[in-house]
């Protein structure tokens, strides 16, 4: 800003012949130019890195496009294939919708489960804390994803524990019915940030109302139902919805669990991993960019649904 | 049913809720004890792995080595053509640029949004809101384009330039929203003494700042050291590779029988995270908390 007011200093001295007009305009950039100027990286970046890309990716959502030829209009084309003549994008949705609705309840649960067993007069509480959520911290580096892929192996540690119990495991990474649930359990194993979250939405609760409640002979179980749950559903939208995109989004240990491919039989292949196969494996830059956008719109329609449904069990205290 | 009430209003509840008893003590710590096992159990497995014999690596689910060799490390930090030393380096470069970039790019966003007035000051703000909901797969092939255009894939200027044009919209955010509650007769006394709002911001907002802008800058090295798809996407040069393109790169080589040191590789990879959380971990914690940050 010293620069800014050096400026505006030199414009309003600098100006007598026309003093009048040079002091508004050196007014004007004192109250507005600051702001702007300030603002300036963010700007540059939403035009050039927002903005203009996402014209850009929607405009090559109509094209043919392999990043050495120009772009070629083809309308809808993409559109059309994606709908009624891809069996990968098929399966790439199943694999996606399943890892949605497999991961998250059970992530959200045991997330609850361990907050509310830590909420209250728990010793040790930071440790606790600490040790459920260092996963949560480390696991999306490529190492955890690597170090899954052994432990789910036919001869890994998994299966030498069940042995252990006299159970014979599969081969859960190499199966197509087993390997989404490598990938689920990876993602349940991180509950530790929604678990925090919910931490800090039971302390929001008022202890009076527990004390109340326990003076007229509610259980520890109705109270939880009466009590606990309704007023942390706030909470609970919040995680789930966050999760949720989260979960649309996951890419790195589908890619690393299945060497890039998304096998066995497309069953680890997350949309992403197809958009990313398509884009820079197969540079089909035009339909990948469809891709992109058919996941926009699924991410939106799922959102969109999550606040139209909220309202019927979201309770919010005004 | 009224006395009772009226009884234990006079005379407080001997046992205050939310207290539990001896026995329902125990089993919420052994029920707690279980799941920390069961939560540490794969990472204690991974070190203990790295210091194994080779044979002696699948051989069982116990976390005690017979014996302690640290051989895996050597091998694995020149498993490849380009030793760790390379990827270590360079994913500290682009994790540090990025630091720096989110910080400075961030801050001084926020600090327009929060305290200054200018037109259009609204309208900005709540755009800025609405790039957070958009997913990076709608502007990923045209910046890729972009960069490819401008020569710049196969550097780090791709992963780093972002930065410093605030592009991580949910860092602005968070300093807005922290920036907010600085009491503004602070900055308004300094604007009486003639400060400008350069110096306000410099002298006044980012001092009294400091944890905002560490949370920011701890997730952000954290992120951006765990960050695997933009370095797969920009860098194809071994020597220009990130640790997780170089742990990957382990796993696909030639030598993946080489357990031990791909263990060894992936628990060295861990160590700058575990160190931040160590050292962090109050404010990280207190990050989630407050803000629901993701991951």
């Amino acid at each position: 800003m010293a620069a800014v007011q050096d400026t505006a200093v030199a414009v309003g001295t600098g100006a007598s012949s026309r003093p009048a007009a040079q002091g508004r305009l050196a007014r004007i950039w004192a109250s507005h130019g600051a702001g702007y100027m300030f603002l300036l990286p963010w700007l540059i970046g939403f035009f050039g890195l927002t903005l203009g890309p996402a014209i850009a990716s929607l405009y090559l959502s109509f094209t043919n496009f392999d990043l050495i030829r120009a772009p070629e209009w083809i309308g809808t084309a993409n559109y059309a294939r994606i709908a009624t003549a891809d069996p990968k994008f098929a399966a790439a949705v199943k694999v996606t919708f399943l890892y949605v609705v497999l991961s998250v309840p059970f992530k959200l649960a045991f997330a609850l489960l361990v907050a509310i067993l830590l909420d209250r007069g728990v010793r040790g509480l930071t440790v606790y804390r600490a040790i459920f959520y260092l996963p949560s911290l480390l696991g999306g580096s490529v190492a955890i994803a690597v170090l899954w892929r052994q432990l789910f192996a036919g001869d890994g540690l998994i299966n030498s524990l069940l042995a252990q119990f006299g159970i014979e495991g599969p081969s859960w990474i190499s199966h197509p019915d087993y390997s989404i649930w490598t990938l689920v359990v990876l993602s349940v194993w991180q509950f530790g940030s929604p678990m925090i979250i919910f931490l800090a939405g039971l302390r929001q609760i008022p202890t009076d109302m527990y004390e109340a409640a326990s003076l007229d002979g509610a259980s520890k179980f109705r109270q939880f139902y009466k009590i606990t749950l309704p007023l942390l559903t706030p909470v609970i939208f919040f995680n789930a919805v966050v999760q949720t995109i989260d979960a649309f989004k996951a890419f790195t240990p589908a890619f690393i669990i299945s060497g890039g491919t998304g096998g066995p039989i497309n069953s680890t292949l997350f949309y992403t991993l197809y958009l990313y196969q398509e884009a820079f494996g197969n540079f089909r830059m035009g339909y990948a960019s469809a891709l992109a956008w058919i996941l926009v719109l699924i991410i939106g329609l799922f959102t969109a649904f999550s606040f139209l449904t909220s309202r019927y069990w979201v309770h919010y205290d005004d | 049913m009224t006395d009772a009430t009226m009884s234990s209003v006079t005379a407080p509840p001997p046992v205050p809720t939310g207290r539990r008893g001896p026995v329902g003590s125990f089993l919420v710590h052994a029920a707690l004890i279980a799941a920390s096992i069961a939560m540490i159990y794969p990472l204690l497995w991974m070190i203990s792995a790295s210091v194994r014999p080779e044979d002696e690596i699948f051989a069982s689910t116990s976390l005690w080595p017979s014996s302690v060799d640290f051989s895996s490390y050597v091998r694995g930090w020149f498993g490849l053509d380009v030793s760790f030393g390379r990827f270590f380096w360079n994913s500290l470069v682009i994790a540090v640029l990025t630091v720096v970039g989110n910080v400075v790019a961030c801050s001084l966003a926020a600090y327009a949004f929060a305290r200054l007035r200018f037109a259009g000051r609204n309208f900005w703000f709540a755009v800025m809101l609405g790039t957070m909901m958009i997913p990076y797969h709608v502007t990923l092939i045209p910046q890729y384009v972009l960069f490819l255009d401008l020569g710049w894939v196969n550097t780090f200027l791709p992963l780093v330039v972002p930065k410093f044009l605030a592009s991580d919209a949910f860092f602005i955010f968070l300093m807005v929203q922290f920036f907010r509650g600085i009491p503004r007769e602070l900055d308004e006394a300094a604007m009486m003494d003639g400060c400008g709002a350069w110096r306000i911001y410099w002298k006044i907002m980012l001092p009294l700042s400091l944890p905002v802008l560490a949370t920011a800058a701890i997730f952000s090295f954290i992120w951006t050291w765990d960050d695997f798809f933009g370095p797969l996407i920009y860098l194809n040069d071994m020597n220009s590779y990130t640790i997780q393109l170089g742990l990957r790169t382990f796993v696909d080589s030639s030598s993946t029988s080489d357990w031990g040191g791909l263990f060894a590789m992936s628990t060295l990879s861990l160590v700058p995270v575990f160190f931040f959380f160590l050292f962090f971990q109050r404010l990280l914690i207190e990050g989630i908390a407050t803000t629901g940050m993701k991951r």
